[in-house]
């Protein structure tokens, strides 16, 4: 052809031309359905208490409980649905990394218990797992240098 | 010299081979969509009966490949090869689909753009007088693709705008020597581009300069103009390549506005399936090719048809890597009648 694009030129034209993700409602939506997901762990952390627990088992509940349900709704096709509405509302809280932990291991079943599932079902949890301990344990090497 | 090469990238075919039959499969949500009365068959569900997405779609192939058999009434033995491929690792889906058949067989990669390339090669090898018939054919299926290329499928994530919908299906074609028609009589075989895209949910930007580079060579080549077309109609570029391609072509001097379309575009409803930017996928130019197209073509509403499918040529190796998308576009020339 005559006319052709730099590699610049075309990255910044393509840029023009493509439809943009909706900020405002995306974050409304992220906002909304993240504060829902916090009511209902408050909802248990309440409950808890007036059970009587202390403090330490009602947090350590209420994360099980947390965990359980959004492994629960992954394995019935809901938290996808969840999902696709309402971004990262429902990506950050326990729930969204219960979800990441059981979509591939319902994903590479196929492959096996082993290669399939045991294997696979950390490739996109475990980057969060591996660079949380790291920073986890610099912070605690901070902590005991300047106490 | 080659006598049937005609500029830089075509082929004129003297002796066109004529497309004897197709056949079309699709999934659920194909068969839901504005074509959904033009293939010959919508699966239940996505599994159809087998225990992996990968299976299903061998299943696919297989089934498809008894289908166009039957409907060109021709038996295993009549076929001298079969060109197939698909986007799975080691196109699997095409070599189990296609194990129990005892034909010869070739497996081809061009991404999407694999039924274009199927095509290509198979009239190639008829008009050259080394087969009398060849099964053309190509499959791709949601599920398998979303968990080799992307994320888990149960994963709570959302697509961006110009992210495509990979089409669940397979179609297929007999080409024969001589026949009846539709016939295949140019072909433009295309160049791999690559603008630097890295994107890959936007695989319509990515392959957009790949096709309108291989249709204005198929201009330059042939001499003719987009009017002699009823229909100049892209694979996979949905709604935003679609819209590139044209504006690329615009500037080149070359205006197919008023009869172009992309079968990425026409196979899923936007507004109302949630398909964003449109369908990709080997099957979606295949299905749209052996169903709509096909049909239009014989019923007289299409006269002639530039049929350009388009591949992206990653892997999910090559973009973890933050290497760019490679496009490629084959243009298969199909004439109702002779003249």
């Amino acid at each position: 052809m005559k006319k052709s694009f730099t590699k610049d030129q075309y990255s910044k034209y393509v840029e023009e031309v493509s439809p943009k993700s909706k900020l405002f409602t995306n974050v409304l939506k992220a906002f909304l359905v993240g504060g829902i997901i916090c009511d209902i762990g408050q909802l248990f952390i309440n409950l808890l208490k007036s059970k009587g627990l202390d403090s330490d088992a009602v947090s350590s509940i209420t994360s099980i409980i947390m965990i359980f349900l959004a492994a629960l709704l992954t394995g019935l096709n809901v938290y996808d649905e969840i999902g696709k509405f309402a971004g990262a509302g429902s990506i950050v809280p326990i729930t969204g990394f219960a979800n990441s932990v059981v979509s591939p291991a319902m994903e590479f079943k196929s492959e096996g218990y082993v290669l399939g599932m045991g294997a696979k079902m950390f490739i996109v949890a475990g980057p969060v797992i591996v660079y949380g301990i790291c920073s986890s344990i610099i912070a605690g090497i901070i902590h005991y240098l300047i106490t | 010299m080659a006598e049937k090469h005609i500029g830089k990238q075509t082929v004129f075919l003297k002796n066109p081979p004529s497309i004897k039959a197709t056949a079309s499969f699709v999934g659920p949500k194909e068969g839901k969509g504005p074509l959904k009365n033009d293939f010959d068959y919508i699966i239940p569900d996505e599994l159809w009966g087998e225990d992996s997405w990968e299976k299903a779609e061998s299943k696919l192939v297989r089934e498809v490949f008894a289908k166009v058999l039957q409907k060109a009434k021709l038996t295993n033995d009549k076929i001298d090869y079969v060109l197939a491929g698909d986007l799975l690792n080691q196109c699997i889906a095409a070599n189990y689909g296609l194990r129990e058949t005892e034909v010869p067989f070739f497996g081809l990669y061009g991404a999407c753009s694999t039924m274009a390339e199927s095509i290509s090669i198979g009239s190639l090898v008829v008009e050259g007088g080394f087969a009398e018939n060849i099964v053309c054919m190509t499959s791709s299926h949601f599920c398998s693709a979303e968990k080799q290329f992307r994320f888990p499928l149960e994963l709570g994530s959302q697509r961006t705008p110009t992210a495509q919908w990979t089409v669940t299906g397979s179609g297929a074609v007999v080409l024969s020597s001589g026949g009846a028609g539709p016939y295949i009589k140019h072909i433009t075989t295309g160049k791999i581009i690559d603008l630097g895209i890295t994107d890959a949910n936007n695989m319509g930007a990515a392959m957009a300069p790949a096709a309108a580079d291989t249709i204005f060579a198929h201009f330059k080549d042939t001499g003719l103009q987009p009017d002699y077309y009823d229909l100049i109609v892209t694979g996979d570029l949905g709604k935003v390549g679609k819209q590139i391609c044209q504006e690329i072509l615009k500037s080149n001097g070359l205006d197919i506005e008023s009869r172009f379309n992309d079968c990425g575009v026409m196979i899923f409803d936007a507004e109302t399936q949630d398909t964003h930017s449109g369908g990709s996928g080997c099957a979606c130019s295949a299905t749209v090719l052996a169903g709509h197209i096909y049909k239009q073509l014989t019923q007289g509403n299409l006269k002639r048809v530039l049929f350009v499918a388009t591949g992206a040529l990653m892997s999910p190796i090559s973009s973890q890597q933050k290497e760019s998308i490679p496009g490629i576009a084959h243009a298969v020339a199909i004439h109702r009648t002779l003249n």
